[in-house]
Formats: C-alpha cells, sequence, structure tokens
C-alpha cells in the first residue's frame, strides 16, 4: 500500500498544525436555497438543528440566486439541452445557447468578444499565459485575488507589483517596463475584503500614457456597479477602454458558477485557443447557461435590483456608523467592520450568529496581520427589516465587547494584536 | 554603518511599506516570513539588486530564506559582489 502509516501521520500532524493555528476552515450546512433567509447547520454533523439566520455572507448582491425566473429558466434549459455535455467546448461541448450567453455578457460588458469558462478561477487561471510571453510584463496590484495570484504564476511574463491602488507607484512601474514588449495592468475592480474600487479612470489613463493593456477582474462589480450595473469600468466612465475583463457567472449574475473572459478580439480568440482550463475541462453546464441568459435578461431589462443593492448599502454604511463601529470607508456592497483582533473578529461572529446573523470573521493570512474584521455583504434580497434586525445584533454584540464608538487605536489598546 | 543594508533597508521600505504603516524595518525584521514582502513582490527586489550592483542572481539562489531580512539580502549580495 503506498499510502503508509507514516504518510497518513504526516497528513494528520499537518492538519492538527492548522488546527493549532486557528487557520482550520469548517463549513456549515445550508438547508435552504441561497437567499437573505437562510437555515444554517452549524456545527456540522452533531445532530444539531438547523438556525434560521440573516445572511450577511453571500456574493448574491442582486438576489437572483434564487430568483423565480432564473429557476424557470434554469429548468427549461435542462429540458431543452439536457443535463450535460460530456465534451470539452472545441470537440462537442459548445451548445448554441453558450454562444449566445457569449454574446449577451460582450454585449453588457461593452466589449468586443467573451468567452466562458468553467469559473473565473478557470478564466484567470489561464488568460495570462495564453496572451503574454516571456518579453512581457504583468505589473499587478498587490491585492489582487488569490485566483489572479495563481494565473500570474503559470505565465511566464515578468511579474512585478504596485502597492495596493497607488497610481504614483504604478506609474514608477510602468517607467521601468518601458523595455518590455507589452505591460498588462492587473486589477480587481473591487477588492474582496475592503471592498474598495480600483481608480480604473487613473489606471487606463496611466495605460495610454505609458503604452500598457489593462486587465480588471470584476467578479464583486458585475451586475451591480455602474449606474446600469455593467461594472467599475462604467462607474469610473471608462467602458470600452478595458482590454480584458474576467467576471464570475457565481456572484450577482445568479451564482450558480462559471465565468468569463471578455475583451479584445483577439485577446479573447488566443484564450480560445490556448487557455488550457477552457481547452481541457467541460464548459458551463446548459442547465446553468440557461438560467444565466435569464439573468442578463433581467439586469439588462431593469436597474431596480441593482438600485435596491445600493439603497441597502447606503442605509447599513450608515446604520454601522451610527451605531459606533469602524467600518472601511466606500461605495461597494462589501462593507468590513473592523475588529484589528483575530479572537475578537471570532468571538464577534459567534455572537452575531447567536443572534440569528450570519457574518464571517477575517483574520491573518485571509486579511494582512492586524487587519482582522467581519465582512459584512449586502443583498438586492434584504428587505429593510433584515437590516434593521442586524443592525441591532450589531449594536448588542458591539456593546458585549465595549468598542461602540472606539478608534482603531482605541480597540487595538483594548484587545491587542 | 553599512552602506550596502543601508540602501536595502530604504528600498525595501519605500517599495514595500505601505502609507500609514508604521511598522520599523531594521536589518533583522522578517520581510517574507513577516509578511511585508511577499513571493511576487520578491522579483522587484531582485532586480533592483540586479541593477544597482551590477550583478546576477540565479534564481536557485533568490530563495525566500536569502531575502527573509536586509542582513541576509546583504550576505547574499556581497556573495556576488563581495566588495559592496
Amino acid at each position: 500500500m503506498a499510502y503508509s502509516a507514516t504518510a497518513r501521520e504526516s497528513y494528520q500532524k499537518d492538519l492538527q498544525g492548522m488546527r493549532d493555528a486557528g487557520l482550520f476552515k469548517e463549513e456549515r450546512y445550508i438547508h435552504a436555497p441561497q437567499g437573505a433567509d437562510i437555515e444554517v447547520e452549524f456545527p456540522v454533523g452533531q445532530g444539531v438543528p438547523p438556525k434560521r439566520v440573516i445572511n450577511m455572507c453571500a456574493n448574491n448582491y442582486l438576489g437572483l440566486s434564487s430568483h423565480p425566473e432564473v429557476v424557470a429558466a434554469a429548468h427549461a434549459g435542462l429540458d431543452y439541452r439536457g443535463y450535460g455535455v460530456s465534451s470539452v467546448r472545441f470537440i462537442c461541448g459548445t451548445q448554441d445557447i453558450h454562444r449566445e450567453l457569449e454574446v449577451k455578457l460582450t454585449e453588457f460588458l461593452g466589449t468586443e468578444d467573451t468567452l466562458l469558462f468553467p469559473s473565473c478561477m478557470d478564466a484567470n487561471a489561464g488568460v495570462f499565459e495564453a496572451v503574454l510571453s516571456d518579453q512581457d510584463v504583468m505589473i499587478s496590484d498587490r491585492l489582487v485575488h488569490a485566483s489572479i495570484v495563481d494565473g500570474m504564476r503559470l505565465c511566464k511574463a515578468m511579474q512585478d507589483t504596485y502597492k495596493h491602488s497607488d497610481m504614483g507607484h504604478l506609474e514608477e512601474k510602468l517607467q521601468e517596463h518601458q523595455d518590455k514588449r507589452q505591460r498588462l495592468i492587473i486589477t480587481d475592480g473591487v477588492f474582496s475584503m475592503d471592498g474598495d474600487l480600483a481608480k480604473l479612470d487613473e489606471i487606463v489613463a496611466l495605460a495610454e500614457k505609458y503604452d500598457a493593456m489593462v486587465f480588471v477582474d470584476d467578479s464583486h462589480a458585475s451586475g451591480f456597479i455602474g449606474k446600469t450595473g455593467r461594472g467599475v469600468h462604467e462607474h469610473c466612465g471608462v467602458v470600452g477602454k478595458i482590454d480584458i475583463i474576467t467576471t464570475t457567472l457565481g456572484k450577482a449574475l445568479g451564482g450558480a458558477s462559471g465565468g468569463c473572459v471578455s475583451g479584445r478580439r483577439e485577446l479573447v480568440e488566443l484564450c480560445r485557443q490556448r487557455a488550457r482550463p477552457y481547452l481541457f475541462s467541460n464548459s458551463v453546464a446548459p442547465v446553468i447557461v440557461a438560467g444565466a441568459l435569464k439573468v442578463m435578461e433581467l439586469v439588462t431589462r431593469s436597474t431596480e435590483r441593482r438600485d435596491k443593492l445600493e439603497a441597502n448599502t447606503v442605509f447599513w454604511r450608515k446604520g454601522l456608523k451610527e451605531i459606533g463601529l469602524d467600518i472601511k470607508e466606500g461605495d461597494s456592497p462589501i462593507v468590513p467592520v473592523m475588529l484589528y483582533n483575530a479572537k475578537l473578529a471570532q468571538d464577534f461572529a459567534r455572537d452575531l450568529f447567536g443572534e440569528g446573523i450570519y457574518a464571517v470573521g477575517f483574520f491573518f493570512p485571509v486579511v494582512a496581520k492586524a487587519q482582522a474584521r467581519i465582512r459584512t455583504q449586502l443583498s438586492a434580497a434584504h428587505d429593510r427589516h433584515h437590516l434593521e434586525k442586524a443592525l441591532e445584533a450589531f449594536r448588542k454584540i458591539g456593546a458585549k465587547y465595549g468598542i461602540l464608538g472606539l478608534t482603531k487605536n482605541q480597540i487595538i489598546e483594548k484587545y491587542g494584536l | 554603518m553599512d552602506e550596502l543594508k543601508k540602501v536595502v533597508r530604504e528600498y525595501v521600505v519605500r517599495e514595500y511599506i505601505e502609507d500609514g504603516d508604521d511598522r520599523e524595518v531594521n536589518d533583522t525584521t522578517p520581510l517574507i516570513s513577516g509578511g511585508i514582502v511577499d513571493s511576487f513582490s520578491m522579483v522587484s527586489l531582485k532586480r533592483f539588486l540586479e541593477r544597482k550592483f551590477q550583478i546576477q542572481i540565479p534564481d536557485a539562489q533568490a530563495t525566500p530564506e536569502a531575502f527573509d531580512s536586509v542582513a541576509k539580502i546583504a550576505e547574499l549580495v556581497r556573495r556576488f559582489k563581495p566588495d559592496a
């Protein structure tokens, strides 16, 4: 037997090390469709009955994950295009509806063409290697998503980084790399841990000045950021000027799975020819494509849901500040409540759960040291009564720990780092 | 005053410490294991050293351990340029 007792012990030790360091991740079982109210079993497998809680940690920004029209469209898709394709795209795994969805995404994002991937993680894993060579350079914001970091590692182009949203530093890097064939500036649209937006207008201006291309992962923006929800490029007035956008169908746009590379025609075509996660994996299943087509119809037809999300975001941010909690300022529906101390973040989240509010504490290594927080996320599925109840719970737990009205330094003084 | 260490330390602070971050960097502050420099950003540090001191550091020697403090970086540079 190749899996020896020694091998098992070694892996068990690794896992125990994670537990000892407080880094062991545990799933909660959700006994309900995704929505504002969910039933959560935690701890799992111990016969604890599921608890009904308000969900403040989903990427269900537009509340479309369980929308009746989307569910009905997915049901219909199952009937007219079947369950599986049993093939990668370029053999016999491309249905007419795959291409139809790509065209809709292209129109929505204001780009030239789009290619679906099994996920945005896969899109990010494949895109850089497909369009860049060892004569090029990738210059990324230091807080980009892990999937971008992985994609960059797979690419032979030189890697460089700039300080988070620091345009002066980015400009220095662009100057330094003028000898390269291509320069690609890489950023998230909305940064998932802090909820802040990339300065895409300034980035595009620098890209034009220094002959660089721009890549944006708009996974936490597509469908709701910008007046008509096109994304951060719409918010910043640079639609049509982003060379590569990757985004996901796994968050606001229905929340099931799937992602895409959208952008300049030639770059998308190179992905179709070379991107390994596209070439060597089945694409998104027909049932999801059918649901996503309905999502695209809904988000194109009306801005009602993104407008409600925006109103919820304003109400929530204002409410937390009035309570006296320390939040990261911004406009996005990702609202981090800063606690700085990892144990405090864990205790706070546990007590919120006791009050019927589900939000998760994040701490190192997911966020930088001394930046522990509870990340809250708004949804158009939230009604005012959900948010009022959640605010009351944050007020109650905040008072319990004596942090209401305290500044960053005062919280750190009280709880340490 | 060790001029080499000073040059390296100044670069590290300018390149990696964010505005408003009051962390101090001395000769033994852990840079990589301390979360100040990530493995991606190490690339720009290697490039800086190679340009500044006109040396070539083979990738095999540009390890996270070798870059983990100003003192270790200075040691690495002197391996290729003893009079630096």
